[in-house]
């Protein structure tokens, strides 16, 4: 009996499960053998693929950094297979409300001696790379300004907006005075009235940047290349003009799949060496990080 | 140039997206839409947008006033949604086949001539089939349905004064008792059938919606008749709810219909014309006068249905005279008009305890009874059946009379 591709994914939110469930279906259909763990952080599911435990691992850029660091230390090589359209090129946001003192677009100075929001201290989007972003104008948290952190779910990497949306709500009560989210997000909390029309500015926006991806990592899994190579090509060719794909699309959040690349992903590599997150090897340096 | 459309100081967080969703419906996919703005960050939600929508972006600053300027490209995941969807007929029941012959399941609860996404869930109704259950003046009968509803509160004078003898009250609780039991099968009866019709067929779902309200105000005016003398309900018999069980038995919507409104409810119109004219007290025959009229609707629905399955399929008619042989087969041991109610309404015609009243009472009771065969009779005519069967079948209709 062949044995399946084993893929690794983080339990950030119930609907994971209908997700991969929905997809192991779609694999079967395809007479492809597919199997999947949940893991519930990303830190234990990237140890995992370096001992061989799964195949694949559906990556945070922030897991995608560690195992690529680890996987070189041993000698390894990490790929990035795939990913979603709407994993390229994001951007955080840093939003006041309207009144603030900061009025003009990217001029941060105004922001001396705020309070800030940020999200879960394992989030690129709402801290990681934010942090970097206000210290590559030469802003530091405790010195230029006082940082409040809106963690939820460590380990998560941030895929759990419960932080950012706890900051953002934190901003419209007047009990800090900016916040950082990822720019989606900004969309979707105005959607659901939280930052209400008009009531607020964006004052800065960060580089962009790569979001998550499938890792693959050569030598050490027992799937063949053939099979990541078949598993990359059926997740390719899901078609959202396709019925029976098009909810499991819609759960995960893209329109398409595409080749992975690993280009977008040095605004995060410098602010997890900036920030002291991981070390080059990819051991945990964050001393406050709970996952 | 691609057109270019400038969204002013209207951010992405306060509309602005409806701007350029509608400016890309008039570029094909792939087509370009530059877009200008003035609100701070708008192109970082421009951004977010376009990536969630499956629109490409990319930004310019523009040489002279430095002004930014987004060109979106248009994806195709809007238009790859509606691959495949069907149209749900039409919504005007007068355009030919707006009306499916046969609803899908995958339309599930849309508007009719709504467009529905393939991959909708399948939402199972039996009566899918236009042939089961269409009736084409079922639109009209609604809408006389609707404008004829009336305030039981204020439609009935509750203080008119009257006194009836003991015995004749007696009689009215009796009767009420009866006609209490039977509105609750004819409101059971179609309520069962309103919530296995496809939605698709609005007209029939929205009349059998407004007959069960009808009767759920039959049911309350009765029993406030009933109470309004300070009476509880009176006798319940075996025979009678044996007689009204057939009814509810009926699976086939066609031939519950015609035992139900063409023949049970089409003979109650003849009863509540009598109690309208012959009851002894006002609020009676006020109660009488406005039931009546809702039951004629009823049998309307009923007649017009019968009539276009018929023409669709004559031999159904065989069907129908079996299934009212086959009631009367399935009561023959039963005592069919229970006793109790056949001398309330002799004693309700009457008025008066007395022997002259009661002669008088009883002859009306006895042309009530052939009105009513009568009254089956020509409307199975109407419905194409030949003289001696539609007498036949008149008079092997239930004596319980629904």
């Amino acid at each position: 009996m062949v044995k399946p591709l084993l893929m690794g994914a983080v339990a950030y939110a119930p609907k994971v499960v209908t997700i991969w469930e929905g997809f192991k279906e779609y694999f079967r259909r395809h007479d492809f053998k597919f199997d999947y763990i949940l893991y519930s952080n990303y830190e234990r599911q990237v140890e995992a693929q370096l001992d061989g435990s799964i195949d694949l691992a559906w990556n945070s850029p922030l897991a995608w950094i560690r195992a690529d660091r680890m996987a070189r230390i041993r000698g390894l090589e990490a790929h990035a297979l795939a990913m979603r359209d709407t994993d390229r090129d994001l951007c955080s946001v840093l939003v006041v409300r309207s009144d603030s003192r900061v009025e003009v677009t990217g001029e941060l100075t105004a922001l001396a001696g705020q309070v800030i929001g940020f999200g879960a201290l394992d989030s690129p989007q709402a801290n990681l790379i934010p942090r970097d972003h206000l210290r590559s104008r030469g802003l530091l948290a405790g010195r230029d300004y006082t940082a409040q952190r809106f963690d939820e779910l460590g380990g998560k990497h941030g895929d759990h907006i419960g932080g950012e949306r706890a900051a953002a709500m934190a901003l419209m009560a007047g009990e800090i005075d900016a916040v950082w989210m990822i720019d989606g997000n900004y969309l979707a909390f105005s959607r659901e009235g939280i930052l209400p029309a008009g009531a607020t500015r964006i004052v800065a926006r960060s580089g962009s940047y790569d979001h998550c991806n499938f890792t693959a990592i050569s030598g050490i899994s027992a799937a063949s290349v053939e099979m990541a190579r078949r598993f990359t090509e059926l997740l390719l060719a899901m078609n959202w003009q396709d019925a029976q794909v098009r909810p499991l699309l819609e759960l995960e959040g893209l329109k398409a799949w595409l080749p992975g690349r690993t280009s977008g992903y040095d605004l995060l590599i410098r602010a997890v060496d900036d920030e002291k997150f991981y070390d080059a090897e990819g051991n945990i340096l964050a001393t406050d990080y709970r996952y | 140039m691609p057109p270019i459309i400038d969204i002013e100081n209207l951010g992405l967080d306060a509309g602005a997206h409806l701007l350029i969703k509608y400016g890309l419906r008039e570029i094909p996919p792939g087509g370009q839409l530059r877009v200008v703005g003035s609100s701070p960050g708008w192109e970082a939600q421009l951004s977010a947008w376009c990536r969630v929508q499956g629109h490409n972006v990319s930004m310019q600053q523009q040489q002279q006033g430095g002004r930014l300027v987004a060109t979106v490209i248009r994806g195709d995941a809007d238009a790859g949604r509606w691959h495949n969807a069907l149209h749900a007929g039409r919504s005007d029941a007068e355009l030919t086949g707006a009306a499916a012959d046969k609803a899908l399941s995958s339309w599930g609860l849309a508007a009719r001539g709504a467009m529905v996404e393939a991959g909708a869930p399948d939402i199972h109704f039996r009566l899918d089939r236009k042939d089961e259950i269409w009736a084409d003046t079922a639109a009209v009968l609604y809408a006389q349905a609707v404008a004829a509803q009336w305030n039981p509160g204020t439609a009935i004078d509750w203080n008119e004064p009257f006194d009836l003898p003991a015995v004749v009250e007696d009689a009215v609780a009796q009767l009420m008792t009866y006609l209490i039991e039977n509105e609750v099968a004819a409101l059971v009866v179609p309520a069962r059938f309103l919530g296995q019709v496809h939605p698709h067929f609005r007209e029939i779902q929205s009349l059998l919606a407004i007959q069960v309200a009808d009767e759920a105000r039959h049911i309350e005016v009765f029993t406030r008749r009933l109470r309004l003398k300070g009476r509880e309900p009176a006798l319940s018999t075996a025979g009678g709810q044996a007689s009204l069980k057939t009814l509810l038995d009926e699976s086939d919507f066609s031939v519950a219909g015609f035992l139900l409104s063409v023949l049970g409810e089409g003979t109650f119109v003849s009863l509540l014309n009598f109690l309208h004219l012959h009851a002894p007290d006002p609020v009676t025959r006020q109660i009488a006068r406005l039931t009546a009229r809702d039951e004629a609707r009823h049998v309307a629905f009923g007649m017009s249905h019968l009539s276009w399955r018929l023409q669709q399929e004559p031999q159904f008619r065989t069907r129908l005279a079996n299934a009212v042989q086959s009631r009367n087969d399935a009561l023959v041991n039963t005592a069919g008009l229970n006793e109790e109610v056949f001398d309330a309404l002799i004693l309700i015609a009457a008025g008066e305890f007395t022997p002259q009243a009661i002669a008088a009472g009883y002859v009306r009771v006895q042309q009530l009874i052939v009105d009513m065969a009568e009254g089956r009779r020509i409307r199975l005519e109407r419905l194409g059946f030949e003289k001696e069967d539609a007498l036949h079948l008149a008079a092997l209709h239930t004596r319980n009379f629904m």
